[in-house]
């Protein structure tokens, strides 16, 4: 696919796939497009050019209605976890199921009890997200994001900003979800040690392109100036075709609402 | 002359933008009115944040309108001794005008800006995405309960500014002023009929559908964080004014 802003290209004839189950982790310097890309696969964005599948059908070739029967099969968690302010914790995990499925009062808390306690927070239901630290409103978006039980699971940095402990207990509830759950996962991060961990590809997005796409083991130890720079976190190692704009890192395009 | 030329063509596009933009969201507006899932309990708290959090605004607004328009009123009837026609005068144009005008602005100033506030705060957050993301169109969850309740409850606050406005101006005729209480009520009634209510109550139904709309398209269009907020609010509120005075002058043409 293929997608501009205005004159900046920033998806240029992009193409990827991911299996089914399989744990895919893009890297990438700010400002490069991994979260358009990422919208692009929940159809949060249209391509100017190409296509999204998912399953063999694509998002934007059938109508609105079964576009969200499509959307239903993801999860998607916010880098800030979105959670909506006017609702309670509870709330929040229940609402795709109020609105999605024809559960009973009983059977919602439930399930909001039950994906609590996969993302470790259990009985916080009563709690408003203002009351959250910024890890506890990402495992809340987490819990939100697995309430209806999907196949595909995008992450959006789902660590960034947070502490080394508080980023631990994010990976092992990730890597609690995956084994209990074996979704597709899509995960964007700047964190190695988060990417190696969860991931069983690695690709590297630059020049609106997936530049990169190695094993976890083998991506470490490539020997491109790409993946060098990253690794190593040097600028210098960078190749001199990279601008100095996404070198230093540009603030993402604003999401244009659909 | 060519900088002059292309910042009004720049202005005159981005009115056309907004303009498509409004009637595109009306569109999809509508068709959400139409079919399911129906917000039933989230029109109803629209309700009242839009209806009953404004009655004491409109209360106080139109309470004084109308004692200042009896003041007005009684300086120039009393130059060609017509004082016994206040009560008419206030009362006409409290319910042909006034009272949905100033409801229409009120309102705007109070729950069009929330709308367009508390929208806003979802788009830089990434809340309407997250909406989205959960398979809810968020047109039809975000802007249908509200553009109902502004028009459900906007006539409702007018009748309340009607009746309110000629209280006022009771108050100030017969205690101030010294007029007849029984000839100033009877005078407020003569010459009112049920035209002049129901045509105030269509005008009011069409500014709470353009106030609330105006406020969640500014709000849903936000961009660039907090000062981005600020600025859709902001706009919401200039922009439902200025929509609410130009469709009373076309409507009160057609409605007269």
């Amino acid at each position: 696919m293929t997608k501009a802003f205005g004159a900046k290209v920033v998806l240029d004839h992009l193409d990827l796939a991911v299996e089914k189950g399989e744990s895919l982790v893009l890297l990438g310097q700010s400002g490069i497009g991994k979260s358009v890309l990422l919208k692009h696969v929940v159809g949060l964005l249209k391509p100017d050019a190409g296509s999204v599948e998912i399953e063999g059908e694509d998002l934007w070739a059938v109508p609105g209605r079964e576009r969200d029967a499509l959307r239903r099969k993801f999860g998607m968690s916010f880098q800030e976890g979105a959670l909506f302010d006017s609702m309670s914790v509870g709330e929040n995990i229940a609402f795709p199921l109020v609105r999605h499925t024809k559960k009973t009062k009983k059977e919602v808390a439930a399930r909001v009890a039950e994906c609590l306690e996969l993302v470790r927070l259990p009985g916080i239901e009563e709690k408003r997200p203002s009351e959250l630290s910024g890890g506890m409103r990402r495992r809340v978006g987490f819990a939100r994001a697995i309430a209806l039980e999907p196949q595909i699971l995008l992450f959006d940095e789902p660590t960034t900003g947070l502490d080394p402990v508080t980023t631990d207990v994010l990976v092992r509830v990730i890597e609690e979800m995956r084994r209990r759950m074996n979704p597709t996962a899509v995960t964007i991060t700047h964190d190695l040690k988060v990417a190696f961990t969860i991931a069983d590809r690695v690709g590297l997005l630059a020049k609106g392109k997936i530049a990169i796409d190695l094993p976890p083991k083998e991506f470490e130890a490539s020997a491109d100036p790409r993946v060098a720079a990253f690794v190593k976190g040097d600028s210098e190692l960078a190749p001199p075709d990279v601008e100095p704009a996404q070198r230093t890192g540009t603030a993402p395009p604003a999401t244009p609402p659909l | 002359m060519k900088v002059v030329l292309e910042a009004i063509g720049r202005g005159v596009l981005r009115l056309f933008e907004g303009v498509g933009r409004f009637f595109e969201l009306l569109g999809r507006t509508l068709r959400g009115l139409v079919l399911p899932p129906y917000e039933i309990a989230l029109t109803a708290r629209q309700i009242v944040r839009v209806g009953v959090d404004s009655v004491p605004v409109v209360f106080l607004t139109a309470l004084f309108t109308g004692g200042v328009l009896a003041l007005q009123t009684f300086k120039g009837f009393q130059r060609f001794h017509a004082e016994g026609y206040i009560g008419s005068v206030v009362a006409l144009s409290m319910l042909r005008e006034l009272g949905p005008v100033l409801t229409g602005l009120m309102v705007t100033g109070r729950a069009g800006s929330a709308m367009a506030a508390e929208l806003g705060s979802m788009r830089v957050t990434e809340q309407i995405d997250a909406l989205v993301a959960l398979a809810t169109d968020p047109v039809q969850y975000l802007f249908v309960p509200r553009v109902l309740a502004g028009i459900i409850v906007t006539p409702m606050l007018v009748v309340l500014a009607d009746a309110t406005g000629i209280l006022g101006g009771y108050v100030v005729a017969v205690q101030y002023l010294g007029a007849n209480p029984v000839v100033y009520v009877n005078n407020t009634f003569q010459f009112l009929n049920m035209e002049d209510l129901t045509s105030g109550l269509i005008k009011s139904a069409v500014f709470g559908l353009l106030l609330s709309l105006i406020g969640c398209q500014n709000g849903y269009d936000t961009t660039g964080g907090a000062e981005g907020v600020g600025t859709s609010t902001t706009s919401a509120v200039v922009l439902g004014s200025l929509a609410i005075l130009v469709a009373d002058f076309f409507l009160t043409k057609v409605l007269f």
